[in-house]
C-alpha cells in the first residue's frame, strides 16, 4: 500500500528501493513484536544472575553468551512443584474445552435444526447472555461456590478442579458461533439420514459434527486461549499448590524474595513457548478462529 | 436476532413433532442449567447483594438489607472514580491508537510479498502469549535503573533521555501499561481487519486506479467505507476490553502507585475478595455491567442503522 507511485524514469530501480524500504519497515515491526519474547528466552538461558542484570541495559540482553545452561529451568523444577501446575492448567483448560465443545454444540444444534416451542425466546436469551461479562458476576459467584457442597461431602468448592471447570463449560458466545455455522450448512445429508431412520442424536454426532470441523476448531482455540490464560478466577478460588494453575503460580513465584530473574524467565518461557509452538503448527486455524470472532454482533 | 424459519421434516405428524420438542429441550438442558446456575443466578445475586451488607465469610452479625447505602457510598469512593476515569482514559487512547495500528499492520501483511506470512505470524505471536506471564517480563523491561526500555530510549536519544521509574511513577505507570497492552493485543485486531480487507472486491480498486486514484485516496474512498462494520466491531470490542482491564494491572502495579493504575475490575476484586465486602463489590459490579451494556447497545444501534441504510 505504501508503495511509491512512479510515473516515468527508472521504474525498476525505484521499485527495488521501495521494496527494500518495505522489508525494512516489516523487520523493524517484527523486532518490536519479538523483542520481549527473545529477551525472555535468552535471559532464561543465562545461569549467572549478575550477568542478566548487567546485560539488561544493552543489546547483550538478546545474545545468548557467557554461562549458557538450563540451570534456571532445573531451579524452577527444584524450587517449585512446577509439574503440578502444568498438570493443573492442562486438566482445567482441556476439560473446559472438551466438555464445552459438546455441551455448546448440542444446544446450538437444537436451536438451529429442531423446530420447538420457545426456540426463538431461547435464542434471544442466549444472545442476550453474551453481554454479561464474567467480571461482573465473579464476586457473587465466589460467594456461591464458597458455600456450595460437592459430591465428596466437602462443604465448599474452593481449592478444587471443578470450581475452575464447571462454571465455564457453557458459554453463550460459543453457542452463538456454533449456531451461526449450523444454520449455514445444507440440510440434504441430514434429511437423508432422517429417512434412513437415524435419531436426532445420531444425526448430530454422525452428520453435523463431521461437517462442522472448522467451527469446532474455532471454538476450541478461542476457549483454549481464554482459559489457559485465566487469572482472575483461579486467583480467587485456589489457595495452595494442589490445584493452582500456571498463571497464579507465576505471580506467587514473582512475589517471592529474593527475586531470581533467571528462574522467573525460565518459568515464563516454559508457559509461553509450548503455546507458541502449538500456534506455529496450527497457524491457519488460529487465524481463521480470530477472523470468525469478527462476525460477532 | 431475527427468528429463523423452522425446518420441520415434512409429513411426519404431530407425534414426531412432540418428540422432537422433547429432544430439543434435552439437548439444550446441560447448557441451560449451567448458564442459569453460573451466569444468570450470580448476575441476579449481584443486583440483590448490592442492596445488602453481605460479607464473603459470614461474621457475627447477620446480613442486613441496607437500601441504597452501597450506591451512595459509590459516589464518595475516590478510588472508584479514579478507576472509572482510568478505564475511560484507557478506552479513549487504546481504541483509536490500537485500531489504527492494527489496520496499518493488516494492510502491510495483506500485500503480495515474498515471506509476508512469516511477518503476519510474528505480528500475531504476542496474542498467544499468556498475559499474566508476559506482564512479568514487561515489568522487568520497565525496570527503573538498568531496564531495557530505559536503555533503549537513552541510546535512541543519544543520551539525552534520563532513566525513569516507569511503573513507580504516578504519571508514567498507566501509559506504560497501555503500551504493553497494545503490544499484546494489536495482532488480534490485525487479523480481524485482514479478514475484512480480503472481503473487499478487487474490482473496486482496479476501477479506481483506472480513474487515476492514488493510494491514499483509494484508502479513504474504498478501504475505510468498505471496512465500516469491521471498524465498528473492533472499536466496540476494544472498548469493552478496556473496561475489563485487570490482569496486567494486577501483575505489574496492583493499582498503584497511589491508585494511578486502579481499574474497575481491580476495584471489584479488592473490595469483594481482599476486603470481603461482597455487598459493596456487587454495587461496583452492577455499575460496571451497566457501562458494558450501554456500549453494547450503542454498537447494535450503529450496526442496525448501517444495515437499514444499505
Amino acid at each position: 500500500m505504501a508503495a511509491v507511485a512512479v510515473s516515468s524514469g527508472p521504474v525498476r530501480r525505484s521499485k527495488t528501493i521501495s521494496m527494500i524500504a518495505m522489508y525494512a519497515l516489516l523487520l523493524v515491526l517484527a523486532c518490536f513484536f519479538l523483542f520481549p519474547i527473545v529477551f525472555m528466552v535468552v535471559s532464561s538461558l543465562k545461569a549467572d544472575e549478575g550477568q542478566i542484570l548487567r546485560d539488561m541495559s544493552s543489546l547483550a540482553a538478546f545474545i545468548p553468551y557467557g554461562n549458557i545452561s538450563l540451570q534456571n529451568y532445573q531451579d524452577v523444577f527444584s524450587r517449585l512443584p512446577f509439574l503440578t501446575y502444568v498438570i493443573n492448567s492442562l486438566i482445567v483448560t482441556l476439560s473446559i474445552v472438551v466438555l464445552g465443545l459438546f455441551v455448546n454444540s448440542l444446544i446450538a444444534y437444537a436451536l438451529a435444526r429442531i423446530a420447538f416451542r420457545g426456540r426463538a425466546v431461547l435464542l434471544a436469551v442466549i444472545v442476550g447472555l453474551i453481554v454479561i461479562p464474567f467480571e461482573s458476576v465473579a464476586v457473587p459467584l465466589l460467594l456461591m461456590v464458597n458455600r456450595m457442597p460437592w459430591i465428596d461431602g466437602s462443604a465448599s468448592w474452593l481449592d478444587s478442579y471443578h470450581v475452575q471447570i464447571i462454571p465455564f463449560i457453557a458459554d453463550a458466545f460459543s453457542i452463538y458461533l456454533f449456531y451461526q455455522f449450523f444454520i449455514g450448512l445444507p440440510k440434504d445429508l441430514e434429511e437423508a439420514a432422517f429417512v434412513d431412520g437415524a435419531g436426532r442424536f445420531r444425526i448430530y454426532a454422525q452428520v453435523m459434527v463431521p461437517l462442522s470441523r472448522p467451527v469446532f476448531a474455532t471454538v476450541a482455540i478461542l476457549q483454549f486461549l481464554a482459559y489457559w490464560g485465566a487469572f482472575l478466577w483461579p486467583l480467587m478460588t485456589t489457595r495452595g499448590d494442589d490445584f493452582r494453575p500456571l498463571t497464579v503460580a507465576m505471580q506467587t513465584f514473582f512475589g517471592q524474595a529474593p527475586r531470581q530473574w533467571g528462574d522467573i524467565m525460565a518459568f515464563a518461557s516454559m508457559v509461553t513457548l509450548p503455546v507458541l509452538a502449538v500456534f506455529l503448527v496450527f497457524q491457519q486455524w488460529f487465524v481463521r478462529s480470530v477472523s470468525s470472532f469478527g462476525v460477532k454482533g | 436476532m431475527a427468528s429463523v424459519t423452522a425446518d420441520v421434516p415434512r409429513a411426519t405428524g404431530s407425534l414426531r413433532r412432540r418428540r422432537d420438542s422433547q429432544i430439543a429441550w434435552i439437548f439444550s438442558a446441560p447448557a441451560l442449567i449451567l448458564l442459569t446456575v453460573f451466569l444468570l443466578i450470580p448476575f441476579v445475586l449481584a443486583i440483590y447483594l448490592s442492596f445488602t451488607d453481605q460479607r464473603l465469610v459470614p461474621g457475627p452479625l447477620a446480613t442486613r438489607f441496607v437500601g441504597a447505602r452501597n450506591y451512595l457510598r459509590l459516589l464518595e469512593d475516590a478510588t472508584l472514580q479514579r478507576a472509572l476515569f482510568n478505564n475511560f482514559l484507557f478506552a479513549l487512547i487504546i481504541v483509536p491508537v490500537q485500531s489504527a495500528f492494527a489496520l496499518f499492520l493488516a494492510i502491510l501483511v495483506n500485500q503480495k510479498l515474498r515471506g509476508i506470512t512469516a511477518f503476519r505470524t510474528i505480528f500475531f505471536s504476542p496474542v498467544v502469549t499468556t498475559m499474566a506471564v508476559i506482564a512479568i517480563v514487561w515489568a522487568f523491561l520497565y525496570n527503573p535503573e538498568q531496564g531495557l526500555i530505559n536503555a533503549l530510549l537513552r541510546s535512541l536519544s543519544f543520551g539525552a533521555f534520563q532513566p525513569v521509574d516507569w511503573l513507580g511513577d504516578t504519571r508514567l505507570a498507566f501509559p506504560a501499561i497501555m503500551f504493553m497492552s497494545i503490544w499484546q493485543g494489536v495482532g488480534f485486531q490485525m487479523i480481524i481487519f485482514l479478514a475484512g480487507l480480503q472481503e473487499i472486491p478487487e474490482a473496486l480498486y482496479e476501477a479506481s486506479s483506472i480513474d487515476g486514484a492514488g493510494t491514499w485516496s483509494q484508502f479513504t474512498s474504498i478501504t475505510l467505507p468498505q471496512l465500516r462494520n469491521t471498524l465498528i466491531f473492533v472499536g466496540v470490542s476494544t472498548t469493552i476490553m478496556a473496561f475489563k482491564l485487570f490482569t496486567q494491572v494486577e501483575v505489574m502495579t496492583k493499582g498503584g502507585p497511589q491508585d494511578s493504575t486502579v481499574t474497575t475490575v481491580l476495584h471489584i476484586v479488592q473490595q469483594g475478595f481482599r476486603r470481603q465486602t461482597v455487598g459493596y463489590a456487587s454495587a461496583v459490579a452492577v455499575v460496571f455491567f451497566v457501562i458494558v451494556l450501554i456500549i453494547s447497545i450503542i454498537q447494535r444501534r450503529v450496526v442496525v442503522e448501517e444495515s437499514q441504510v444499505a
